[in-house]
């Protein structure tokens, strides 16, 4: 079966651990790595795994007879957000992974389906990709007035992107968690930990529930949905059964349902405690997978 | 050790309490404060001279959530009671990078709030640029507070303040939000920090009473050059509670340093209008002293209260074992996560096998 091609732009962690997943898609085939800087790291790296790389930019991408099907946007948001429209104008899918969100949101377990044919789709948040499947469980099951993520990751997987901006990952996130997640209202809270060994990525999800409830559909809900998510990132992980607690006047008089997650990474190019940074490559490299089987199916 | 002798004659420098009893007291409170509960200590706080009041949820400006206990009254409301109760008083609020944003601050500013305190983990402190930037384009006055800070050694602390007053701190505080550092722990840090950014920013201290030592901390800090403390009435605060506004006051003037506050004013108002509304006083019991010796966030204490009645597991060992993991403020969430692990280690029957890890 033939493969789709691929690009990818911006040749730093992400994309590099972005590369590794991706060589081994059955669906996807890399052929770039896009920088701009010649001296670049990563550059190097993409060529000693055989893609072949420029540092001319988009520029050099869109000079190409042969377009790729799919480019990978793990640049900056105002990067991305110059791209965009010229890889639309070119036909070619984008999954954009920084924040720019020029396309809708998308988290692969929970709305990849009705978004296979978006030109541009985008990845949310590190903490988007693992906490929204969770809310997404429960607002299949019951309606979810409010939910409310915590994010946990090591200091050491906090890039300077994210802490010079760190607003955008809790105003992104809490808005994701509504329109991707299905909560009436969202609420995104990101903590860093600079403890030594690094901190594994973890997670809690809270979600108001109904005083009366089916909860036993709920937890298999959730644990259905763990399942799902362990397809494309095994080292996703319950930390205990969801907890139930009952109702309470100053929860509007709603229950609570509390999901404890871990996020192992998978160890690609990132350390496996960089969870954060693995799911969001992972989610990429799913996205990019499933569109592909899409394109080559509708080729075929 | 000798103190640095001050003459007797000369004018001492001044210090400025801040007043947190509605903000680090709100911990204490489960984040429950009334409008009239705010109304009534603003007004005893402001007549009393307290030149600054800090009025937000516990955790800062949209702390108000499952994690942390929701507000029984929105935080930019409170503020404005506050705004408008003040004669005085400079009115503060809090905000954490992470949990709050440059939007809350906005609202909080727009209901009058005029002074931004933003608090980091101690080494984090790069988090906090966007948000001093946005409190310097509004005018605010501008307070960085480097939270837990007996994690980080002096020279680090220093490095991190340097953060802070560049990214436009006016005054950075060294935070003991375990109540962990103990007299020549919490100097050194201050002193730090001082010859660190002295020149271009003042340099506070905000006590915990975990170990008993927020008032002597406090003294300490002022004798190295800090010249903003924090404090509490009746110490109402996280843990066992906050450097109370009204011994702050008390000792500072025996020391004949000018705190522009009035003792018995402040004695009256942690006697007539904050007794009265507080559930219970905070004190040094196993719970939170372990807090201090063990280094954990003070504002865990209720959380691990609740979740230790919730799993049937001992609080204080919840507690414990968040200090080992190294836990950071604003990880109540872990709480639920030992007390889970606890409870089943309990279930399995194998805590002896488990030891004192």
């Amino acid at each position: 079966m033939s493969k789709a091609t691929a690009a990818i732009v911006g040749p730093g962690n992400i994309g590099t651990d972005l590369l590794a997943k991706l060589q081994r898609s059955e669906n996807v085939d890399v052929r770039w790595m896009i920088g701009v800087d010649p001296a670049s790291d990563g550059l190097a790296r993409a060529r000693a795994r055989g893609v072949q790389t420029s540092h001319e930019g988009v520029d050099f991408l869109l000079g190409l007879d042969e377009l790729p099907d799919l480019v990978f946007e793990a640049t900056s948001a105002y990067a991305h957000r110059a791209n965009a429209p010229r890889f639309a104008e070119a036909g070619i899918q984008a999954i954009d992974l920084t924040p720019a969100a020029v396309g809708p949101f998308v988290c692969p377990p929970v709305n990849l389906d009705v978004n296979l044919a978006a030109p541009n789709v985008n990845m949310i948040t590190c903490g988007g990709q693992a906490t929204i499947p969770i809310v997404a469980a429960v607002s299949s099951v019951v309606p979810v007035e409010y939910a409310e993520i915590v994010a946990s990751i090591s200091s050491r997987s906090a890039g300077p992107g994210t802490r010079a901006n760190i607003d955008e990952f809790t105003e992104t996130t809490a808005h994701a968690i509504e329109v991707v997640g299905g909560a009436q209202r969202g609420k995104a809270i990101i903590i860093l930990n600079p403890a030594e060994p690094p901190m594994i990525m973890r997670d809690t999800v809270f979600c108001s529930i109904p005083a009366e409830c089916d909860r036993d559909a709920i937890a298999a809900s959730i644990h259905e949905m763990v399942e799902r998510v362990q397809e494309y990132v095994p080292g996703y992980t319950l930390r205990a059964d969801p907890q139930f607690d009952d109702p309470r006047d100053i929860w509007n008089g709603h229950a609570r349902v509390a999901v404890f997650l871990e996020v192992l990474g998978n160890g690609d190019y990132l350390p496996t405690y960089a969870g954060n940074l693995d799911i969001i490559t992972a989610a990429a490299a799913r996205v990019g997978d499933l569109m592909a089987q899409a394109t080559v199916g509708a080729n075929a | 050790m000798s103190v640095t002798t001050l003459d007797d004659v000369a004018e001492k420098p001044a210090i400025r309490i801040t007043d947190s009893t509605l903000r680090d007291g709100s911990h204490a409170m489960a984040h429950r404060f009334t409008e009239d509960q705010v109304r009534s200590v603003v007004h005893a706080l402001d007549a009393a001279g307290v030149e600054v009041i800090e009025v937000t949820h516990g955790d800062g400006l949209s702390g108000s959530s499952f994690n942390y206990g929701f507000s029984a009254v929105d935080d930019v409301k409170l503020v404005a009671a506050a705004v408008d109760e003040a004669r005085q008083a400079k009115i503060a609020v809090l905000l954490l990078p992470g949990l709050g944003t440059v939007r809350n601050l906005k609202e909080a500013f727009d209901a009058g709030a005029s002074v931004a305190r933003v608090a980091t983990h101690c080494t984090e402190a790069d988090v906090s640029i966007q948000h001093f930037a946005a409190a310097r384009d509004l005018g605010m006055e501008t307070v960085g507070f480097l939270m837990l800070s007996h994690r980080a050694s002096p020279a680090k602390l220093a490095e991190q303040a340097r953060i802070m007053a560049d990214a436009g701190a006016e005054c950075v505080y060294v935070v003991d939000s375990a109540g962990a550092l103990v007299l020549g722990d919490a100097q050194a840090r201050v002193q730090a920090v001082i010859d660190e950014i002295g020149h271009q920013a003042q340099v506070g201290f905000h006590g915990h009473q975990n170990l008993s030592m927020g008032v002597a901390n406090s003294v300490l800090a002022y004798q190295a050059g800090a010249r903003q403390v924090d404090g509490a009435l009746l110490a109402l605060g996280a843990g066992a509670g906050n450097s109370p506004t009204e011994v702050l006051a008390a000792t500072f003037e025996r020391l004949g340093v000018p705190t522009g506050v009035d003792v018995q004013a402040a004695l009256a108002a942690a006697e007539d209008v904050v007794k009265p509304i507080i559930p219970r006083l905070p004190h040094m019991d196993r719970s939170s002293i372990v807090q201090g010796y063990a280094g954990v966030y003070s504002s865990f204490l209720l959380h691990a209260e609740r979740a230790g009645a919730r799993y049937g597991v001992p609080p204080h060992e919840i507690l414990q074992r968040v200090g080992e993991a190294g836990y950071v403020g604003g990880q109540e969430d872990m709480i639920i996560d030992i007390a889970l692990q606890l409870a089943q280690e309990r279930d399995l029957g194998d805590l002896a096998g488990v030891g004192t890890r």
